[in-house]
């Protein structure tokens, strides 16, 4: 075990360096994925012909893709097809395209969780679908969107992992500089690395449980 | 643009690695369904620092990248001169990270059902294993299927990590054929659509049980 090199300086260094780039990468895809997923979980949920048809489609292929077959894909199998996309965007986009499918069926499954009386009451006061949708369904939905949503992020952020693939410069890659380099350093440096994922999950974890109770009262 | 014939050169390759992603898939359900209800069981004991134990397992596992739990098995341990190959590396990685996801289901699963059927159970003379059998366990069966379904589904995309560690898996085999043809997006896009042929039915089916169960409740 070479504890020397895992807590060197230079090393922790390296790893905030990675770490800023880790947290900006699924910063950028959660506020994508949640904007993608709310726009197709409402198709989904409003039944129009065709748009929601083609929602269900995308929802049920991405979602049923390994993440990591898509990050490949937007940046190696783009980059094929003549689009080069530097690896940032890549896997930003890579992310945003799996995750908003999920977050998709987040949002669905929220909708339809609010009572079918709310919306008649509505209808019955005179407000129009899309009305309802937005001051009725929508408020009361997102509510209990709060659990189910924060735990897909919590995923998304260890999710950015995966794109050390496309040797994005994210803690996971920049902690393989290091291990590469001194070997009996990679089960300290692995142990650091989770221990550093671990804290900022279970802090968004908490987070999530105390706006449960707050948002129940 | 796109050479198809390179699919039929590869046909061989292409079996190969469905087969490994299935048999890894399989073995990793296998073994995080007994990790996950070992753990689900310490964490129901009543006995405080069992539960504690179980507790830590699962927001550990939970809440550190999958990537740094199949990289402790290849890479980690090879350093203490432990050495397990590549496929049993990811099978292992995969396994103690679906198995927190397992516990929680499961958990979630006993947990509601309602206390009063443990009460009745015990009063009519069964003793607590007994009970646990016949009347707690058999209800939270039920709950259970659906979301032990949907880790089945993630299971078979998350053993796409084997890729990154060459385990020979599909995401792998599409690696290597894309890197030997230069026909990249013509290859992810042919092993996306074997990856879908075993998760899209699969979450199909979920899908659909937990319409059932909950037409039945």
């Amino acid at each position: 075990m070479d504890l020397q090199h895992t807590f060197a300086p230079a090393t922790l260094r390296s790893l905030m360096e990675g770490l800023l780039v880790t947290l900006e990468v699924a910063a950028s895809a959660i506020v994508l994925s949640f904007v993608f997923g709310i726009i197709l979980g409402i198709l989904r949920y409003t039944k129009l012909p065709v748009l929601s048809q083609l929602a269900v489609l995308y929802i049920e292929v991405m979602r049923n893709l390994p993440l990591l077959l898509i990050i490949f894909f937007g940046y190696f199998g783009l980059r094929d097809m003549g689009i080069e996309l530097p690896v940032t965007m890549a896997a930003i986009t890579g992310l945003t395209v799996f995750t908003s499918a999920l977050i998709a069926e987040i949002v669905r499954s929220g909708l339809n969780s609010v009572e079918k009386g709310q919306i008649e009451a509505a209808r019955a006061q005179g407000f129009t679908y899309s009305q309802t949708l937005w001051y009725i369904i929508l408020p009361q939905g997102l509510k209990r969107m709060i659990p189910p949503l924060v735990s897909q992020f919590i995923t998304l952020v260890k999710d950015t992992s995966l794109a050390v693939v496309i040797s994005l410069e994210e803690i996971m890659h920049n902690a393989q500089i290091v291990y590469n380099k001194y070997v009996n350093a990679t089960i300290p440096l692995l142990i650091l690395v989770a221990f550093i994922y671990f804290t900022i999950n279970y802090s968004l974890s908490r987070v999530s449980r105390y706006l449960e109770k707050r948002l129940a009262g | 643009m796109f050479d198809v014939a390179v699919l039929a050169d590869y046909k061989q390759e292409f079996i190969d690695g469905f087969f490994v992603t299935l048999s890894a898939s399989v073995l990793a359900l296998g073994l995080s369904l007994a990790i996950g209800t070992f753990i689900a069981v310490l964490r129901l004991s009543g006995v405080r620092p069992l539960e504690i134990l179980g507790t830590a397992y699962v927001e550990f596992f939970r809440n550190t990248p999958i990537v740094i739990q199949v990289f402790l098995f290849a890479i980690g341990l090879p350093t203490l001169g432990i050495r397990f190959s590549e496929f049993t590396s990811g099978v292992l990685g995969l396994s103690i990270y679906t198995g927190a996801f397992i516990a929680e289901a499961l958990r979630a699963g006993i947990q509601s059902v309602p206390k009063g059927q443990m009460e009745a159970a015990r009063s009519s003379g069964m003793s607590y294993v007994q009970a646990m059998r016949y009347v707690i366990l058999p209800q939270a069966f039920k709950l259970v299927i659906p979301p032990l379904g949907n880790q089945f589904v993630n299971l078979v995309k998350n053993s796409s990590v084997l890729a990154i560690i060459a385990g020979g898996d599909l995401l792998y085999t599409a690696d290597r054929v894309s890197s030997d043809t230069f026909e990249v997006a013509l290859v992810y896009g042919f092993v996306a659509l074997l990856y879908l042929v075993i998760t899209l039915p699969l979450s199909l089916g979920v899908n659909w049980l937990e319409r059932r169960l909950s037409k039945n409740h």
